[in-house]
């Protein structure tokens, strides 16, 4: 439950309820399809049925022919349009020519093929059927492992071994730790494909104004300012003559942290038709054409002592890409690489990555992009090396971490943890879940033959993305703080939020530091036009980037605001706060508004100062931040249904200050569900001719409020020195912890019939074969 | 071939010719201004076009326009009365039980009429009556906890 609020009261560490509220919750906010405009099109989109074929003619005049219908373009049309970017560089990366329609071959199930145009949205959507085309089916390839044996079919044919890249990593010196090893644990562990299913789809609507040239695109994305510049790009625009504009966007999860074909495909079109258009994806598209998550089989290896002393991690990681390259897809197994070692001491570690091409959709950064697949795989094989050496799993974790005193912590894998106190989460989540006392309850229920398992993770987690060297597009954040003539305060931010509560979180920074009130504050976002560049809201970086960039922007305001409090107080002993400025000496105040009246009037200026109250920061971090924590998940498996029951959910999570512990408990619930998600339900499933065979919400299984369990939270504060607010990113901490604790406590709940792995998602099915055959898969 | 429907939604008369096949969401969207109600799955398992049809939650997404006819539709639009908030609604900004929104209008008024059918029921029962309606920003937690409030206050 929220607190309500005072003026003179410290904001920041409050339950306050958030200020973008209102409009949602009375329908009344404004997401892409509720745009209307006169004379607006709506555009519909002909997929490839086929994972792999060759187009051999496209016949559009039965569509062009119907009453409504004013365009069809086809794959020969948008020759001028440049490809969809790939913003990631590794060495030798292979990179598909990936036209935003499909020219002579489709390479995945969803491949757009041409884009019908309508003056109505059933009219569109009749005529992408009588569009004929002639397709010679090929064979598809949609598991990465088969793509990479010899004579498998060539999603690309120009590179037949269907490797986009391989790369290579290694800290320390794992072959003398491999050698050296008392024991050594292995598994193949798969982070199977997701869907990121945002609740809204995505959405583009276009407009272009031919007469200035100037081009309005409407998008539902993560990243306003990075699509304006790569849109303008590919269309041939002058950037500055384009805006885009993130109306309020439904959910992204990283899948809108993207430059999608549809969104250059709808500006060509506006162009093309001197009208504005409109595009929305079905929920069948969103299944096949917006990027999926994860995608990984991973062979690990652990080194260790019999004390229990980890040496040496290996890992063989196969990423299926899919068929082409968007934004970030060859990037996003190399942050699983950075994190393999988790939060331990490994000194020695080696890892080869394999992109591989499949047909199926691009895989790309969802919910945690890298970090939940190295965080399930060094958290099972922490499980597994427990289960070998007989040594309880949470002891084994506790004596491998770095000790409080030895941050920053350089790991093999060349990061800088910048704080931490890893026991602290670990053991405060086994205080709460009482665990002596839980394993002896487990141990009398196994014995009456009930399935009861206890699964612990720790994570650690590399946010707030990040130092602009280690990111593909500059990993700063900006601001602008602006108080208006009247004292009312604006604040632009370059995040671009979407759920987060940034609107609020920010407004609370700059409500204490200014010492205003919080409605006094608005928090605008999401249009170029309006706000100074910024990179968006992803990777957990809002509050940890884009929150610094707006605490230094104060501090200039702040000391603008003093000169003019001494300027019109007639002191230099001036004491500025609490929405005032106070002269020490005669106890005079002037208010922030007057302040701002005479900054903005200009009567008389003090000595070396513009007129007007106003200050932008451009903040670049000094590195990324590491949040860390602990869950822990008691569950039990019915043994006729195979069903996982999640009897508790505890995560205590790190992420040093809260500013609003509400919308923390919020991230890491939601973040839980997607994690739980990975582990008991969801799947996106190809079959082996690349059909996509869980492609509507009738197949592919997302959390409901009724399987999801209660979430207990508790936190640590570690003080981190990377920013001045002292705070790391949380969006993401709720997904990383999870999937590993839900699959070491099933694996804990049938480790007495000798089960040593499961891999995701645990199904009812699959742990109900377990069982009865007694631990064989 | 178009077809005259009359009906009330949130409280005010209005009567249109539309195609028989038009959607009661794109009619409630795109024909009305009524644009609270989302489309999330076309399929009737996500929620977010949940109105209610006569007082009973329906999704409006598998529902054609002319099925309305005659009847009584409320949207989220419909609940705050005089510039108050519907008691639900005010339980969802209370407690953090949403975050992008899509979701929310739907859940607001299937969680409204849950109430109105059970108006004090367990965690289970409120997990298992938003059964129909996907979130996938909250982990659901904090809507329970706003059903759970909103009848609190109305038991109160």
């Amino acid at each position: 439950m929220a607190t309500t609020i005072t003026k003179t009261e410290t904001l920041v560490g409050k339950r306050i309820r958030r200020k973008e509220d209102p409009r949602l919750i009375t329908g009344t906010a404004t997401y892409v399809d509720d745009i209307q405009m006169p004379g607006m099109h709506h555009a519909c989109i002909l997929r490839s049925p086929h994972g792999a074929a060759r187009i051999r003619s496209i016949n559009i005049k039965p569509a062009i022919n119907q009453a409504g219908v004013v365009a069809v373009f086809i794959g020969k049309d948008i020759e001028a349009v440049g490809p969809v970017p790939c913003g990631a560089s590794l060495p030798g990366l292979r990179v598909p020519a990936h036209s935003i329609l499909a020219k002579d071959r489709v390479y995945y199930v969803g491949h757009p093929v041409a884009v019908a145009v309508a003056t109505d949205r059933y009219i569109a959507r009749d005529a992408i059927d009588l569009i004929e085309v002639d397709y010679e089916p090929l064979q598809a390839v949609s598991d990465p492992e088969k793509a990479l044996e010899p004579g498998a079919p060539a999603v690309h044919p120009e590179w037949p071994d269907n490797t986009a890249f391989t790369f290579h990593q290694e800290g320390g010196e794992p072959e003398k730790a491999f050698k050296e090893a008392e024991v050594v644990v292995k598994q193949r562990i798969t982070s199977q494909r997701l869907v990121p299913t945002s609740i809204e789809t995505r959405g583009v609507v276009a407009d272009y104004r031919s007469a200035e040239k100037n081009l309005t695109l409407y998008s539902s994305t993560q990243i306003p300012h990075l699509l304006r510049t790569l849109v303008a790009q590919m269309l041939g625009l002058a950037e500055n003559r384009m805006r885009v504009i993130t109306p309020e966007v439904g959910g992204g999860f990283g899948s809108k942290l993207n430059v999608y074909a549809e969104e250059a495909l709808m500006g060509f079109v506006a162009m093309k038709i001197g009208k504005p258009v409109k595009w929305i994806e079905s929920r069948r598209e969103n299944f096949l054409c917006t990027i999926h998550g994860r995608g990984h089989v991973d062979y690990y290896e652990i080194a260790a002592r019999r004390d229990g002393t980890v040496l040496g991690l290996r890992l063989k990681l196969i990423q299926d890409l899919g068929a082409y390259h968007q934004l970030l897809t060859p990037a996003i197994p190399t942050l699983s690489v950075l994190m393999m070692p988790g939060l331990y001491k490994f000194r020695n570690v080696i890892a080869d990555i394999v992109g591989v091409f499949t047909n199926c959709v691009p895989t790309d950064a969802y919910r945690g992009a890298g970090r939940p697949e190295a965080t399930h795989g060094i958290e099972r094989m922490m499980d597994l090396l427990a289960l070998e050496l007989k040594m309880d799993p949470a002891e084994l974790r506790l004596k491998n971490f770095p000790g409080k005193g030895e941050f920053p912590y350089l790991t093999a894998t060349g990061l800088s943890y910048d704080s931490g106190d890893y026991a602290a989460p670990l053991k405060k989540a086994l205080d709460m879940v009482d665990y002596h006392k839980l394993r002896n309850a487990q141990r009398d229920a196994k014995a009456k033959g009930r399935l009861m398992g206890i699964g612990i993770s720790t994570y650690g987690e590399i946010c707030a993305f990040g130092p602009s060297p280690a990111t593909p597009a500059g990993g700063w954040e900006s601001a602008t703080v602006k108080i208006e003539p009247s004292g009312k305060v604006t604040v632009l931010t370059g995040t671009s939020p979407h759920g987060q509560g940034e609107e609020t979180t920010f407004a609370q920074i700059a409500a204490d530091e200014l010492g205003v009130s919080m409605d006094d504050i608005i928090v605008l976002h999401g249009d170029t036009s309006i706000v100074q560049y910024g990179i968006g809201t992803f990777g957990s970086r809002s509050t940890a980037v884009g929150g610094p960039a707006l605490y230094y922007a104060l501090q200039d305001l702040k000391a603008k605001i003093k000169k003019f409090g001494e300027m019109l107080l007639e002191s230099d002993d001036v004491t500025c706060s609490g929405g005032q400025c106070i002269c020490n000496k005669t106890g005079k105040t002037i208010e922030f508004a007057q302040i701002a009246a005479a900054s903005y009037r200009a009567m008389k200026l003090p000595p070396n100062t513009e007129p007007g109250l106003m200050a932008t920061h451009f903040w670049e971090p000094p590195n990324f931040a590491f949040p860390f924590g602990a869950h822990i998940v008691v569950s039990e498996v019915d043994r006729d249904t195979g069903q996982v029951e999640i009897q508790r959910y505890v995560a205590v999570d790190d992420c040093v200050n809260i500013i609003n512990p509400l919308l923390v408990d919020g991230q890491i619930h939601g973040g839980v569900a997607q994690g739980l998600g990975q582990a008991l339900c969801e799947q996106a499933v190809y079959d082996e001719n690349a059909q996509l065979i869980t492609g509507e919400l009738m197949d592919y299984a997302l959390p409901k409020a009724s399987t999801m369990p209660y979430i207990e939270t508790g936190h640590t504060i570690t003080p981190s020195p990377v920013n001045p607010l002292g705070v790391k990113g949380v969006g993401e901490a709720g997904t990383i912890g999870c999937s590993p604790a839900v699959v070491n406590s099933v694996v804990d709940a049938l480790s007495h019939l000798g089960v040593r792995h499961i891999d995701m998602p645990l199904t009812s099915e699959k742990l109900w074969k377990l069982v009865r055959q007694g631990g064989q898969a | 071939m178009t077809r005259k429907i009359t009906l009330k939604i949130n409280g005010k008369s209005y009567s249109h010719e539309v195609e028989p096949r038009l959607l009661l969401i794109h009619y409630l969207r795109e024909v009305v201004g009524f644009t609270g109600p989302h489309i999330g799955c076309e399929t009737s398992i996500c929620g977010a076009c949940t109105v209610e049809l006569d007082g009973k939650a329906v999704k409006s997404c598998t529902m054609f326009a002319v099925q309305a006819d005659g009847r009584n539709v409320t949207t989220i639009e419909g609940l705050a009365t005089d510039g108050r908030l519907h008691p639900m609604q005010e339980a969802f900004w209370n407690e953090h039980a949403l975050q992008c929104g899509f979701c929310t209008p739907g859940m607001i008024m299937t969680s409204k009429e849950l109430l109105e059918r059970s108006p004090h029921p367990t965690d289970d029962e409120i997990r298992h009556g938003l059964e129909g309606n996907l979130c996938r920003c909250t982990g659901y937690q904090h809507i329970v906890n706003a059903v759970r409030a909103a009848a609190a206050k109305a038991g109160a």
